[in-house]
Order: structure tokens, then sequence, then C-alpha cells
């Protein structure tokens, strides 16, 4: 027997509830939704476009960029170890966001202009910098709006008492950048490393997630087997000191042993658990759509993530 | 050397390369073929291409191979497995004759099925491409294609489901509550597939075991997948663990497949080491492959063919291997292959039409990502032209949104809706199963019941302490 509900009682809205929605305590995932029918209630319908709606603007907002600078010239009177020049604006070959979206392959090369302005940069060989800050807009301008400057912050405090001290090369501003771009700073420039803070393909819950490439001896053309990744930067992922921590251990490593990529393990670990291979570390460029030269299929994927819990499952009783 | 192929359109001709060139031309506009370079130049001269294309023998298919047979083992694996006697029908058919005779009433379900191993991928993309979204949804909504292992997929009147519990750290309880949510409303006939989050071989056992136990507890007619590569899950077998679909990630050129770390080999030693395990129990079909326009392009192995040409040839790769499940991640890989709803709408169609013409499985994870032109609008109405074309299977996640790999896809409720529109029930042995548990008191009319099913209300009481509902639901 089944009661009929009473639609002009004020208690009836429509939706069947799920009891289980409780055990949204183990996941982040959607369930437990209820229903109006079998479709999905007014408020979590509502919710779901507006998580697509952040995650959207993320990916289409311009980044400001003098907004930035200003932030950026305030933070290097603070810390003496960045450059004293203002940032540089620089442009790819893609010229506005629909052929950003559609081709990557410009979106990795810099235009004319800004190949000219970088030449003039340029350090002899004989003094060549150390370190080249890249910010690239990337997929997130929201990324790089909430979390580049609080992390270049900690780096600085990260690496400033560094015994061997670090040259910085004026820090570069791409527009329309994606992840390769880095190289042709790094080469024009003539810097040792370079480092590309980019704004990551946004998921519905991490609309602002701030990806760090760093690649030893940068040129055009270089493959991500010679990247090093760290993901997900922000302050509900990996945050900025961690983050500071895993980039200052990869740049000082870089340094040493003169390399980047498969064969620079990062060890620096004890901040994050347990320590990520380099193989996983690389990897983990894969969730990022900056690099389509990754077959980005299901099987490539891995986010970092804890080893899974042994404890019996609730399904099992 | 391969002939160039020419159409005059008044004084004016039109010449391409090659049949390859020529298919490249022919094909929808979509962002991955321009990326790629090959797509055409001008509106007008897509149009030519597609008249030309119409014009081509299929026997030409047979003789002028897309990639060198030397130089591939997907082209090999084509030409060496091509049925010359299921072919003679149609052998005297231009493209365009085909597309005729393939919407006409004498194709019907048993000659489409008689012909299958007749025609070869390209052929089934050539006339894929002279067609219309609707002939791809008529023809496509004739051919059956039929397999088991516990469920039966692909019965007339029937939409199944994968139940995708991921979870961003492979959380046991985690993935356990998207699992428990799935099946109440009716999700998991397809398969439960998880894609782990660290992906290894002791973490898809662990993985593997948890849905093993469910299944044998509830006593689920559905099968289990861990989408973790070949050789992880060939290692499983070898060491005890409770396998019952093998996975992989597949491609159209050799190329494709060696970026992904396997060759036809590696199948087929994976497919007799899944079969001698003998899990199934209504059939034995025990493959699962994922395939998705761009990721031959995305290896840089495509051979300069564009990216439907090369999606259709990754069927062949699939149905020498009797796969249970076959899915075209359609949306994933981004706006560089598939720019918008509209693009993504054309390959899910294009993608099912072609496996199911070559005796597929197929189903299809309508998807897409927050940086492509695309939203759920555009999910529904993919979902519901797949309904309509008889899709084997889509995707079930909670609430469409996937939080290990940040895509959006179809979601349970989706699967219901599609279900009572389109007036589809879940595989049989599932759906008997519904109506037994009391998730459903009418599941081929998708009706759930209001109250939780007793089984299920039982493992419930033994959650630890956490949030209360109301706490979480006003959260």
């Amino acid at each position: 027997m089944v009661d009929q509900p009473d639609i002009h009682n004020d208690d009836w809205n429509g939706v069947v509830d799920n009891p289980w929605r409780r055990l949204r305590q183990f996941t982040a995932a959607r369930i437990g939704l209820g229903r109006s029918g079998i479709s999905l209630p007014t408020k979590e319908m509502l919710e779901f476009q507006l998580a697509h709606a952040q995650a959207r603007d993320a990916v289409h907002t311009p980044l400001d960029f003098s907004e930035l600078t200003q932030q950026l010239e305030t933070l290097a009177e603070q810390y003496p170890l960045l450059s004293d020049e203002p940032p540089l604006k620089l442009h790819s070959e893609a010229v506005d966001r629909m052929t950003y979206l559609q081709r990557p392959d410009l979106g990795r090369r810099l235009d004319e202009a800004s190949r000219v302005l970088l030449q003039q940069e340029q350090q002899t060989p004989e003094q060549p910098f150390d370190l080249a800050l890249v910010i690239a807009d990337g997929l997130s301008a929201t990324a790089i709006a909430h979390n580049a400057v609080p992390f270049i912050q900690a780096l600085c405090e990260e690496l400033q008492d560094d015994k061997q001290a670090w040259k910085f090369a004026p820090i570069t501003l791409v527009e329309q950048g994606r992840v390769a771009i880095g190289d042709d700073v790094g080469e024009l420039l003539n810097a040792k490393t370079v480092l590309v803070l980019i704004g990551e393909r946004p998921g519905l819950s991490s609309p602002d997630s701030l990806g760090l490439y760093l690649t030893w001896a940068p040129v055009r053309g270089l493959t991500d087997a010679r990247r090093n990744c760290i993901s997900n930067v922000r302050p509900e992922g990996l945050n900025f000191s961690e983050a500071a921590h895993k980039a200052g251990y990869l740049l000082r490593e870089s340094r040493r042993l003169q390399l980047s990529g498969v064969q620079l393990k990062d060890r620096s670990g004890s901040l994050t658990g347990p320590a990520d291979s380099l193989s996983e570390s690389t990897a983990q460029a894969a969730t990022i759509d900056h690099q389509p030269d990754f077959p980005d299929e299901h099987t490539t994927i891995k986010p970092a993530s804890s080893p899974a819990a042994e404890t019996k499952n609730f399904l099992l009783g | 050397m391969h002939k160039a192929y020419r159409y005059s359109l008044g004084s004016k001709t039109y010449e391409f390369r090659n049949l390859a060139d020529l298919m490249a031309r022919a094909t929808p506009a979509r962002s991955g073929d321009r990326l790629a370079g090959v797509i055409a130049r001008s509106a007008e001269e897509r149009a030519v291409a597609q008249m030309a294309l119409a014009e081509v023998p299929l026997k030409n298919f047979l003789n002028e191979v897309l990639i060198p047979y030397e130089q591939d083992e997907v082209t090999r694996l084509i030409i060496d497995e091509h049925d010359a006697l299921a072919f003679a029908p149609i052998s005297h058919f231009t493209v365009g004759d085909f597309r005729n005779w393939l919407l006409s009433d004498l194709a019907s379900s048993d000659m489409l099925a008689s012909i299958r191993n007749g025609i070869t991928p390209e052929m089934a993309a050539a006339v894929s491409k002279i067609m219309r979204n609707q002939d791809l949804i008529l023809v496509a909504q004739k051919c059956r294609v039929i397999t088991a292992f516990r469920s039966t997929i692909g019965l007339p009147k029937r939409l199944a489901t994968r139940l995708q519990p991921n979870h961003p750290t492979d959380d046991m309880n985690g993935i356990a509550a998207s699992i428990l949510d799935g099946l109440l409303y009716g999700s998991g006939d397809a398969v439960i597939g998880i894609n782990p989050a660290t992906d290894n071989v002791a973490q898809a056992t662990r993985l593997m075991k948890l849905m093993d136990e469910v299944i044998r507890k509830y006593e689920i007619p559905t099968q289990s997948c861990v989408l973790t590569h070949v050789t992880n899950t060939l290692e499983c077998i070898e060491q005890g663990a409770p396998v019952d679909l093998v996975f992989q990630s597949i491609g159209g050129t050799e190329a494709t497949n060696s970026s992904f770390g396997f060759n036809l080999a590696t199948l087929a030693e994976a497919e007799q080491a899944a079969l001698s395990l003998q899990r199934g129990t209504v059939g034995n079909n025990v493959m699962y492959f994922e395939t998705g326009q761009g990721s031959a392009l995305s290896a840089n192995a495509h051979h300069g063919l564009d990216q439907q040409t090369c999606e259709t040839r990754a069927y062949a790769v699939a149905r020498k291997f009797n796969p249970l499940l076959v899915n075209t991640v359609v949306g994933f890989i981004g706006p560089e292959y598939l720019f918008d709803g509209k693009e993504i709408i054309r390959a899910g169609l294009e993608d099912h039409f072609c496996a199911k013409l070559l005796g597929l499985p197929m189903g299809c994870d309508v998807c897409y990502t927050n940086h492509a032109e695309a939203d759920q609008n555009d999910m529904d109405n993919l979902l519901t032209l797949l309904g309509a074309a008889g899709c084997s299977f889509v995707m079930g996640i909670p609430g469409s949104d996937d939080i290990m790999l940040n895509y959006q896809t179809t979601s349970f409720h989706d699967a219901l809706y599609a279900r009572r529109v389109l007036g589809l029930g879940p595989s049989p042995e599932f759906e008997a199963w519904l109506e037994k548990m009391q998730i459903m008191s009418n599941a081929a009319g998708a009706c759930l019941n209001d109250a939780l099913p007793p089984a299920f209300a039982a493992s419930l009481k033994t959650l630890p302490a956490g949030n209360s509902a109301s706490e979480v639901s006003n959260g």
C-alpha cells in the first residue's frame, strides 16, 4: 500500500530524499541526491549548474594582467631575490581563446613580438639566469588570480636563504599559453631552469587548480619526459608552503644534477605523505589537458592519491 | 602508387591526393582534423569530397589500404580477417549505393548481421561520412549485437549502464558509497567499472576483491572491471585475483596501440587468460575496450588519416577479441579534438553507428570537459539520440560529476530518464534482480520504490557514526 502524497501539504516538495545521503561522509561524489520522480531535484540541479558555470568562467575569464603585475611588483619590493625589473607581458601564437582551445600547438609557441622582447632581456651565456618564472593563464585564469602570487611568495621564503644564491630572470606573464611555452621563454632568456605556473583544466569542484612544471635547460621542442610536474596547488589541495617546499627541492636537485624530467626523483615527500616516484610525478601531467601530447585516455590518468584504506567495508557488513 | 581522386564541379576540378585524403576532406568539420591539417579547406570542398566519396566502389577499400600492410598490424588484421563471402552481397556497391542499401528495407537486422564480417572499418567510416545524423540512428537501430557474461547486453528495447564509482584516492568506503547509490538507482547491469586513482597491480586487486564480494553478497547479475592496463590485469589473473573483464584503451593504428603499451598478441593472451577463469554465467565475452576520436593524433600516430577513420579502425581491433562491451569516451579528450556539443554529438553517433555495423556491442561515455563548448543540454541531446539508436550502454555516475577524472558524464538519473522516455529496460537478468531486491517495483518502467530495500537497509545499520542525513542535506 502506498499512501498518495498530499500536494497541498506544506511539507510536500516533490522530492524523494535518499536515506543513504549520510554516506557522503565517505566521498565528495554527488551521491544521495534524491529525486523528483526519476529526475534531479531542483536544488541539486541548480548546484551542478553553478559549479559548471564557475568552471566555465575559470576557462573563459581573461586574466587581469595589470592587477597581477602590480601584485608582483609589490612582492619584489618585499623579496630582493626577485628581479627588480617589472614583469614582462608576452603572448603565444594563439591569437584568442577560441584558437587557444582548438590549437594547442599554437599555445606552445611565443609570438614574434614576444620573442623580440625577450631577446632584449637575454643574459650572456657566461652569466645565465638560474631561474625563470613563467606565469601562463592556461585553462584557468582563476587559478592564476588566486594562487600564483601567494605561491611565488612561499617560493621566495623557501629559496631566499640558500647558500648558493638564485639569480632570477624577470618574471614573464604569458597570455594564451600552454606548458611548453616555458621552453621558448627559458631558451630566449638564457635561463638554466624554467618553472611554469599555469592554470589547470578545471574540474567541477576545483576551478582554481594551479600546476607547476619545471624544466632544466629549456629549449623549444622538448617533450614532457623532460618536465617535472607539481599539480593541484591551491589552499584546498596542495597548499602554498608544501608546494614551495616540493618545488624548492626539485629546483635544488635539478641544479645539482643538471637535469629534469623522468631522471629527477622527487624525494621531498615528508610533507605530503609517501614520496612520489618521478614517473608518477610526470604522469600527473596527463591529468592536465595542456598536454595533449599525452594519450589522455582513462588509463593514463593518475592524480595524486593516498593508499587506500584496508578497513572492512560497510556494504559487506 | 595510389591514384588521385578527382571531381569536377562546373569548370572547377577538385583533386584529392588519395583515398585517405578524400575521406578526410569528406568528414564533417571537427577541431581535431583542423589541428592535424587534414580538414576540408572550404565547405564546398567538403561537400564535393562527399560526392566523390559516394562514387568510390567498396572494392577499392580492399585494394587501397590507408596505412601500408607491411607497416601496421591493424591494417594486416583488417585485410587478413576480411570475409569475402559475407562481402559478396554488397561487393558491387559504391559508397553511395551502400548508404541507400543500408537505409532500405532490404537491410534487415538479420541481413546486416550476415554481412558484417565483409565490411571493413574504412567502408563503415566512408559511408558514415555521407550520412546524416538520422541515417546513423536509423541504421544503427537495426544492427543487433548481443553479448553476455552474467548479464545480457544489447537485446532490443534495453539500455544497460556502467556503474562508475570512481574516487580520487580509491577510498574503499567512498567507492562502496557510490556503488550503493548506483544500485539503488538501477544502475550497473553492463559492468561495475572503476578507474583506479592509484594504478598498479596491488591496488587493482584490492578493488577487484571489493567488487567481487559485493557482487557475490547481493547476488548481482553483473560483472566487475578495474580499468587498468591489460598487462596489469594479466598479472592480477596470474596472482589469482577475481577478474571478470579485461580492460584496455585501444586505437586504430599499431603505433597508437604501441603508445598505449600493448599489441594484438597481448590482447589475445589476455582474452585467453580471462576465458580460462570461466567466471561468466550466461555468456563468455570477457573483454572491455574503450576508444575515442583523437587518441591517434594525440599519440602522433595517425598517419595523416582523419580522426574518425582512425577511430573506426580501432573497431577491427575490438571485434577480433569478442568483447562484452566497447564504448567511445566521446568528449573526454578535449576541445582540440571535438570542440563543442555539435561535434561531440556527431562523433558519438558516428562511432556508435560504425561499431554496430561492424558487429560490436557499442556503448558511449556521453561526456565533456569544462573547457569544451558543451553542457548538460548537449549531453541530454546525445543521450536521447543514442537511446533511439539502440546504444548498448551508457555510463552511470553520481550526479554526472566524476570527481576523480574531472569530467562530466551521464548520471544514474540520466539513465532512468532515457529508459523511461524511450521505453527501455535494463538487461533482463538485472531487471529481475532489481525487482527481487525491491529496488524497483517495475524495472521496465523505471519505477523506483520509495522505501529503502531491506537488504541494503541492513548494511546501512552497520555504518560508523557520522553526519546525520539532515545535517548533510543542509550543508
